[in-house]
């Protein structure tokens, strides 16, 4: 499903004093099938941006078109379905769980989406399994008394169950440890390569962003700066700095070798892809 | 959905009425509202209508910005206008089948739907014109000279000032969660009576819990501040009347006045309805 945004603005509290623009004449068409990553320093409006995406608030002008059909000009129940494409995982989503138990918890989605049982329970099963939880063992726990990874998984499982085609995750590893942020982008990821579905991430951390993504699209002060693959993107870092942003660690680091070593490439961001070039540049130098 | 509510927002505008003592503004309108009580007659309502609008003039908030605190009360002053109005029986001035408006009936019906107003206005001035912090410290050093409460004054102050501070986190949280949900596919606005209130479950647990998080997390931050109650506790601001002030209060004791001799003024046709 392709998104496509169009001069979209979007003032907060407007006419009063504390009225703030948060969005400025956004023009953005997101590819089908791509791991988008959306970063920005906090404050320059990702999370106004994504929560127009599934039609949560409304734009103050603009729009957004969702396969052509443009989401604020369609019935209650149409957007309410745009709602099921478009899955949403906010920051902290553990906080909206409510439910007796995981598995009741999880089912939310799919039984708002009216789907005959049978396929709510194997929806909520799959979706508990695809975030690398043990389901006959979590589906009858109070979810209020699994760990802060835990609960974040199943709350990410809650919104997965709706098999959405875009999957749009608010800072899904704030406050995890290394281990679960590890497994929640891992399980992203190879749900992206197996189902082709559009993800949107946003994210403060530049070497996820340049591990998973294909596509970032940079926000500053409320304009969508760039949209482009992440090499692209990354050679400007001089400019992203001054945006509050930066690089991946790696990319600082053969940058600093390009001043030795020109022949070398500086285009990347995985400590792995960094050693092969090394290896390859370095390596044979070492031989001669 | 909860940007309509204006009671108990601080709107900042650094004007002459945001600047005066924050017991000053509280005694005000407490006197203000005694005061809307005791008034029974078109001049006393036109004196609290100009010092209202004399104050709201001065503070510089637009009008409109106060009068859409009103609108969630929009119902109750038109319930009040029309029962007050059919309901008083006295010397009828119009009839239809079983309707009827009385003299007493008419002047009832104005003079309580236009209290109303004047009591909503008069309070949502002063929280919009006193940030929750002064409007706490004003409290606390009002509360303090009256013998009986005095000894609880700043614990019930504390209380006040949490509560007031929580109101906006609550209501942005609770909007995260309308949200998070909705994205869920929730439904609030179709269904019969049950159906909905059944569909505020998922909002309402995660709110509670996360309510009940932030108190635990807050008394633990101020325990670990050392926080012990009011004793001995000193101010880094301390209240003082300026010159201000002490116009505004002369302001207050001739409004008073005035108003208080209203009652006896003797009224010309269609006045004196009684």
């Amino acid at each position: 499903m392709s998104l496509k945004i169009e001069h979209l603005d979007h003032i907060y509290a407007a006419g009063s004093p504390f009225e703030f623009q948060a969005l400025k004449d956004i023009n953005v068409e997101l590819e089908d099938g791509c791991f988008i990553a959306l970063i920005g320093h906090t404050g320059s409006g990702k999370s106004t941006l994504i929560q127009h995406l599934n039609g949560l608030i409304e734009p103050t002008s603009g729009t957004v078109y969702l396969d052509g059909q443009d989401i604020f000009d369609q019935s209650k129940e149409d957007l309410i379905k745009t709602r099921f494409s478009v899955g949403l995982v906010f920051q902290y989503p553990e906080h909206q769980l409510f439910e007796e138990t995981v598995a009741k918890d999880v089912a939310y989605g799919p039984k708002n989406l009216k789907l005959p049982e049978d396929e709510i329970h194997e929806r909520v099963k799959w979706a508990i399994e695809m975030v690398g939880l043990d389901y006959g063992k979590i589906k009858d726990v109070s979810p209020f008394e699994l760990s802060g990874g835990q609960m974040r998984r199943v709350a990410i499982a809650g919104v997965l169950a709706m098999r959405p085609k875009v999957l749009i995750l608010d800072e899904p590893t704030a406050g995890l440890d290394p281990h679960g942020r590890d497994m929640i982008l891992g399980q992203i990821q190879k749900l992206h390569k197996a189902a082709h579905n559009t993800v949107i991430l946003v994210s403060h951390s530049m070497e996820d962003v340049g591990r998973y993504a294909d596509r970032i699209l940079v926000m500053y002060h409320g304009k969508a700066v760039y949209y482009d693959t992440p090499t692209q993107v990354f050679r400007h870092v001089d400019e992203l700095e001054k945006m509050g942003l930066a690089v991946p660690q790696v990319k600082y680091l053969m940058r600093a070798l390009k001043k030795q070593y020109p022949e070398i490439n500086d285009d990347l961001f995985t400590v792995e892809d960094a050693r092969d070039e090394i290896e390859r540049v370095l390596g044979r130098e070492h031989h001669v | 959905m909860f940007k309509d509510i204006t009671l108990g927002q601080y709107y900042p505008t650094g004007s002459v009425i945001h600047r005066l003592d924050p017991r000053t503004k509280i005694n005000f309108t407490f006197a203000y509202i005694i005061l809307l009580f005791v008034v029974n007659n078109p001049v006393g309502y036109l004196i609290a209508i100009g010092i209202l609008a004399l104050v709201i003039a001065l503070s510089k908030i637009p009008f409109v910005y106060v009068a859409r605190g009103l609108k969630p009360l929009i119902f109750i002053v038109v319930l009040t206008f029309v029962l007050n109005m059919f309901m008083t029986p006295g010397q009828v001035l119009w009839q239809w089948k079983f309707l009827h408006i009385s003299r007493q009936g008419l002047k009832l019906s104005i003079f309580m739907s236009l209290r109303l107003v004047l009591l909503v206005t008069g309070t949502s001035i002063m929280t919009l014109a006193t940030s929750p912090m002064d409007l706490t410290d004003g409290m606390e050093a009002d509360m303090s000279v009256i013998p009986g409460i005095k000894r609880f004054a700043h614990d019930l102050a504390m209380m006040m000032s949490i509560a007031l501070r929580f109101i906006p986190t609550l209501m942005e949280e609770t909007d995260k969660i309308i949200k998070a949900q909705k994205a869920r596919g929730a439904d609030f606005e179709t269904g019969n009576l049950i159906e909905r209130a059944k569909a505020l479950i998922p909002i309402l647990v995660p709110l509670f819990v996360s309510a009940f998080r932030r108190a635990d997390e807050l008394a633990t931050a101020m325990e670990a501040r050392c926080y012990r109650g009011g004793a001995g506790r000193t101010r880094m601001y301390v209240l003082s009347y300026q010159k201000a002030d002490t116009i505004a209060y002369v302001v207050l004791a001739a409004t008073a006045a005035a108003m208080i001799l209203s009652r006896f003024i003797s009224y010309p046709w269609p006045f004196p309805f009684n």
